[in-house]
């Protein structure tokens, strides 16, 4: 009963950062928290960025990709953008692994912060100019810097987590 | 140079197309589908238009589902601040009570003259029954201000029709699924509708600012508006019908701000009229 207990918290662990994805693609509260004012961030790039880079076995590209979808949905987007954006994210991740040997969570941010700069021009550019639909530069400007700082307490969030899902 | 390059090459390389053991997909694939689904998403055709549809239905259910908590939370903690409220806000309905009652009767008489005086030169009179639907979803995006309502081309809603909260316009229809529709409201960014600012009878166009108040386009550079200015839409363009009050001036959070009447983060349900189907 009590292996049984252990294995089911294992399993949840071991699913949290996909279940943290879904939740805030899904949820309202996810980004764009217009009830406390500037204090808006994007949980999704953050989740997507730490365990792309950390461990992609956790979130595999398909289900990020299906993320994507449903956020487009939920937010009234046209498809198909989200999912491109998350994965110019998981493309930055990717390469950051591929050329780190010792791995720190200034350098990691340093190309978060770039990533981000670029997902977020993507974003706009995309839906400015191929879609048409106006945008605050302002409001993008301090989503993007909330995310860049709440990146620090979210890794180390993730990084006490994740031995306890193994 | 040449080795760095090489490896800058092979790191990238390896990025897009080097699949791990649990990934079913490489990234290079993914995004390639991405940007065919994009393109997909600009087109009109009737096949892409039902899968949309059918995505839209499961997601806004889903979506629903997964942020009943927070709203319950979020319903909760109102509650909560309202009920403390009560005895401050009861001496205060009290006064606009007995401020209304006297004005009523005016109203009344101005009404059926109104109407008589509609009737006597042709125009269209229409009635203030609607669908009455609940907000499922109200997430506002960085880029979207819209809400999701539980009511689609099954209800008889059509794209195109005024959503109102107390008989206040607060936004049009703009998507239509079989039992859910989606709603952009007059604050966004691309919200721009033509009104009439009363007194004085000045055709203007309100404008959305994406934040929860909005602005009174091109009107006269001599104009002055103070806080007594109440917006009615216009009618103008046939988009929406004359006389729905949408807010009043206040020029404190910006020079022809309009406050909306309706709190939009706090809507839950609406009507949704059609022009066509409340002529009488």
């Amino acid at each position: 009963m009590v292996q049984k207990k252990i294995k089911l918290l294992n399993k949840l662990l071991k699913h949290f950062p996909l279940i943290l994805l879904y939740f805030s693609v899904l949820n309202e509260f996810d980004i764009d928290v217009a009830s406390l004012g500037l204090l808006s961030f994007n949980l999704p790039f953050i989740i997507i960025f730490y365990w792309s880079l950390k461990d992609p076995d956790y979130i595999g590209n398909g289900l990020i990709f299906i993320s994507g979808i449903l956020n487009d949905v939920t937010l009234g987007y046209p498809i198909g953008v989200s999912s491109f954006i998350y994965l110019t994210i998981i493309a930055f991740a990717a390469y950051l692994r591929n050329i780190t040997l010792r791995p720190n969570v200034f350098k990691d941010s340093i190309v978060f912060l770039v990533a981000l700069l670029f997902a977020n021009s993507l974003n706009a550019s995309i839906l400015s100019f191929i879609f048409s639909i106006e945008i605050i530069f302002f409001e993008i400007l301090v989503n993007i810097t909330f995310t860049f700082l709440l990146y620090f307490l979210f890794a180390r969030i993730f990084n006490y987590l994740k031995p306890m899902s193994v | 140079m040449a080795s760095s390059r090489d490896d800058f090459v092979i790191a990238v390389r390896s990025a897009f197309l080097k699949k791990s053991n649990k990934q079913q997909f490489s990234l290079l694939a993914l995004i390639l589908f991405s940007i065919f689904l994009i393109f997909l998403s600009n087109l009109n055709y009737v096949g892409i238009k039902y899968i949309k549809i059918g995505v839209n239905e499961a997601t806004y259910r889903l979506s629903s589902m997964v942020s009943y908590p927070e709203k319950k939370i979020n319903d909760s903690l109102r509650f909560l601040s309202e009920y403390f409220n009560v005895y401050k806000e009861n001496q205060n309905l009290k006064n606009q009570i007995d401020k209304l009652n006297s004005k009523k009767l005016n109203y009344i008489f101005l009404e059926n003259e109104n109407k008589k005086l509609k009737e006597l030169i042709g125009e269209n009179i229409y009635n203030s029954e609607g669908i009455i639907s609940k907000v499922l979803i109200g997430k506002e995006g960085k880029y979207l201000k819209s809400i999701i309502l539980n009511k689609g081309s099954r209800d008889g809603i059509k794209k195109g029709m005024v959503v109102l909260e107390k008989n206040y316009l607060i936004g049009q229809i703009i998507e239509v699924n079989y039992t859910t529709s989606r709603a952009i409201l007059i604050s966004d960014l691309n919200s721009n509708i033509p009104v009439v600012l009363e007194p004085g009878s000045f055709q203007s166009i309100l404008s959305g600012t994406g934040k929860d108040y909005g602005k009174i386009k091109y009107s006269k550079n001599k104009l002055i508006l103070d806080e007594k200015t109440i917006v009615y839409t216009s009618g103008s363009g046939g988009n929406f019908r004359a006389g729905l009050p949408i807010g009043k001036i206040n020029n404190n959070l910006e020079t022809f701000a309009v406050e909306f009447f309706s709190d939009l983060s706090q809507i839950t349900y609406v009507i949704i009229q059609s022009i066509e189907g409340q002529k009488e």
